[in-house]
């Protein structure tokens, strides 16, 4: 009884924040299982699963159009992208991305697709409303990670074993810039000022600070978890909160996300997840941060605010990338 | 003799050469290998002509592709030496090309002279081949670089697995030659470090003949039962056949009911054709683009030695061997090879801290280190000859 009690004072106060700041918002989160060809559609707000889309070999790179109107999914095995129609839960088209594509970026209007090709070290060009392909850049060996300026000027390409993070001007379709990166470089983001570009490594271990104006690392986030071989921190994905504030880094098999302080690059905070983290994504309120745990088949809710993991929800085999829709 | 294969050299690399600079840093490699075709039981397993090289040339245009926006070019420079070529003139002659960096699929004498010749030319070697522990031992030296794995490192990572597998009872079969009794010793070596136990020890004794004949499965068929009954029970078969003589003539042959590991069954290597872990998908798929074949541990052991030349002379900006050798002994080397984790360098005896897979030529099966076989620096330091073992004094 007395639980009960508790219970209902918390939910009356519950009650009164919900009036300040609005209850949370119910959005879809769309998660590619690597293993078990599909993508796990999960209700945030239920938090669990509540549909499972079959798709082409070995689904990795994820994301949504801006409209939300379609999911991307890089099929690799199947050297293709396929377009996922966000109501009926249909693939409905293919993109012609390259051979084996990997990871993937919309330009900020949505009007063009940017795709790394590992096998063939290339970023291909695609046109988003004709489907079509508009040219390709030559790059490193192994590119992977794509990030892109808020202004879509700069495109950046990590290429994995030639360790550079590669900047591509968007108009000439050209590279003006190379900059050595620590071993392995997996995942690239712009601070949505476009004040700094954040490179991960994921065999160097490390995370690199580039200033994007004059091509310089300026900073070098290094990880180190007591009790764990620092050959097991493997950071992968990045994500940066929109005000700039805070960034959470997955370090793969350390099971765990660093949370940095993203003004003074400070680590503040590890928090365990599942297993072999690689991808995260924000609900569209930054309330929630979704991660996806490829050796636990599921997927990590982080509470931002509070930095507390509040819950994991299965999904498929393998689970790879993650990304939310507004809807 | 050594005049001839000079002639046949093959520039592999030097892409683009107008596109470069004037100003574009050459790093010339030389690989330096030895004629011989080691014969083999079964026949998918014969290794090709470009068997090591390969890899070198993989890893050569992998680091072109990074030299163009360094401005560096990679050269691979391939001397193939014929029976009877003495190797220290093969590095005189390397040398006068301007070459410092060389990487070797030598045997382990063949290697020694080699070294000592590139002494006075300041040549630094990186051993792709040889997995004689004597090299990373009394034999070792300050100018040559391991990127092959040791015995002592094949089979600690093939007995943590069985320790693990609860496989502790061994009955060791032994071949006649050399080389199969230097892997034996370092089986027993592992098997005394990680306690298993060697019931019994069997030489199977070569006895000379072809290694595959027409009709020879009917004779093995009943040969390789006789040779195996009245061992004590024991879990697993441990074979040490490097000479390729009876090995895979095993599994499925023996008295008992038993699994067969080491040069055969389950298998020890730096790589294998079917590793798909860790982005190797990746590697294997580029591999057979540009070769048509698959990929051996020796172009793995190749392609690593290069790459690090590569990540080396990228980071420092030079081709010059001992800035290469202080980078790559330093605390700055973080190589990805497609094993999981940043690869390194062991300063002791300059061998690569590598995990070694186990396969039995169809999937990897596991990779050691196995959990649970701690060390208080690197996991990876479980596997051969660790700091306080080592004999090794580098000059």
């Amino acid at each position: 009884m007395l639980c009960t009690n508790k219970h209902h004072a918390s939910a009356l106060t519950l009650g009164i924040l919900v009036g300040l700041i609005g209850p949370a918002k119910a959005f879809t989160a769309y998660v590619s299982n690597e293993k078990s060809n599909t993508v796990s559609v999960v209700d945030t707000d239920r938090m669990e699963t509540v549909k499972t889309i079959k798709v082409g070999q070995r689904p990795r790179g994820i994301e949504l159009t801006k409209d939300d109107r379609y999911c991307l999914v890089a099929v690799g095995d199947d050297d293709t992208i396929q377009v996922i129609d966000t109501k009926s839960g249909e693939v409905i088209a293919n993109l012609p991305s390259g051979p084996d594509p990997e990871l993937f970026i919309l330009s900020p209007n949505g009007k063009v697709l940017y795709v790394a090709n590992e096998n063939d070290n290339t970023v291909t060009i695609i046109d988003m409303e004709k489907r079509v392909r508009l040219g390709e850049v030559q790059v490193g060996v192994e590119p992977e990670g794509m990030g892109i300026s808020p202004d879509g000027k700069i495109l950046v390409n990590t290429s994995e074993t030639t360790n550079m993070a590669h900047f591509i001007d968007t108009d000439a379709r050209k590279i003006i810039a190379n900059v050595l990166v620590d071993s392995r470089p997996r995942f690239a983001a712009f601070k949505n000022d476009g004040s700094e570009l954040w490179v991960s490594s994921e065999v160097g271990g490390t995370v690199s600070i580039i200033d994007p104006v004059t091509h310089q690392v300026t900073k070098k986030i290094n990880f180190a978890i007591p009790g764990l071989r620092s050959e097991s921190i493997q950071p992968v994905g990045i994500n940066i909160t929109k005000d700039g504030k805070t960034g959470f880094v997955a370090l793969g098999p350390a099971n765990r996300i660093a949370v940095i302080d993203a003004a003074t690059h400070e680590v503040k905070k590890y928090l365990l997840v599942g297993q072999r983290v690689w991808h995260m994504s924000f609900t569209p309120d930054e309330k929630y941060l979704l991660t996806t745990n490829g050796l636990s088949n599921d997927v990590s809710v982080v509470d931002v605010a509070s930095l507390k993991v509040i819950k994991s929800i299965q999904v498929g085999e393998l689970p790879w990338g993650v990304t939310i829709s507004k809807q | 003799m050594i005049r001839s294969a000079v002639v046949a050299l093959v520039i592999v690399l030097g892409l683009d050469l107008a596109a470069r600079a004037q100003d574009t840093l050459d790093i010339k490699i030389g690989y330096l290998r030895r004629a011989q075709r080691q014969e083999t039981i079964s026949l998918v397993q014969m290794p090709p002509p470009d068997n090591g090289l390969a890899g070198a040339q993989m890893a050569a245009k992998d680091n072109d592709t990074t030299g163009r926006f360094l401005n560096q070019r990679y050269l691979l420079v391939d001397l193939h030496l014929k029976a009877g070529d003495d190797p220290a003139t093969a590095v005189a002659e390397l040398a006068r090309q301007g070459i410092s960096l060389i990487v070797a699929d030598l045997p382990a004498d063949d290697l020694l002279k080699a070294a000592e010749a590139g002494k006075a030319h300041r040549i630094l070697f990186f051993n792709a081949a040889a997995t004689d522990d004597r090299l990373r031992q009394k034999d070792c030296r300050a100018n040559v670089v391991h990127t092959a794995p040791s015995r002592a490192m094949l089979a600690d990572g093939l007995a943590q697995y069985l320790v693990w597998k609860k496989w502790v009872r061994w009955f060791l079969v032994v071949g006649s030659h050399e080389r199969d009794k230097l892997f034996a010793a370092a089986l027993t070596r592992a098997a005394n470090r990680f306690g298993a136990k060697i019931l019994q020890q069997r030489e199977f004794k070569d006895t000379g003949g072809a290694r595959r004949t027409d009709s020879g499965v009917v004779q093995i068929q009943q040969q390789m039962p006789v040779f195996t009954q009245e061992a004590p029970s024991y879990d697993v078969l441990v074979v040490a056949d490097e000479s390729e003589v009876f090995a895979n003539n095993l599994p499925y042959r023996t008295w008992d009911p038993r699994p067969v590991a080491g040069s055969a069954g389950l298998v020890p290597t730096s790589w294998d054709a079917s590793n798909s872990l860790w982005g190797g998908i990746q590697m294997q798929d580029r591999f057979i683009a540009q070769f048509k074949r698959l990929m051996t541990a020796l172009d793995m052991q190749a392609w690593t030695a290069v790459r690090m030349i590569g990540e080396a002379a990228s980071r420092q900006n030079s081709a010059d061997p001992k800035t290469i050798l202080d980078f790559l002994k330093g605390p700055e080397l973080a190589l990805g090879a497609f094993k999981g984790q940043k690869l390194t360098l062991r300063d002791w005896d300059l061998q690569l801290r590598q995990p070694i897979l186990l396969t039995d030529g169809r999937t990897i099966v596991s990779v050691s280190p196995q959990q649970g076989f701690l060390h208080q620096f690197s996991e990876l330091d479980t596997l051969g000859y660790d700091r306080p073992e080592t004999q090794c004094k580098l000059q």
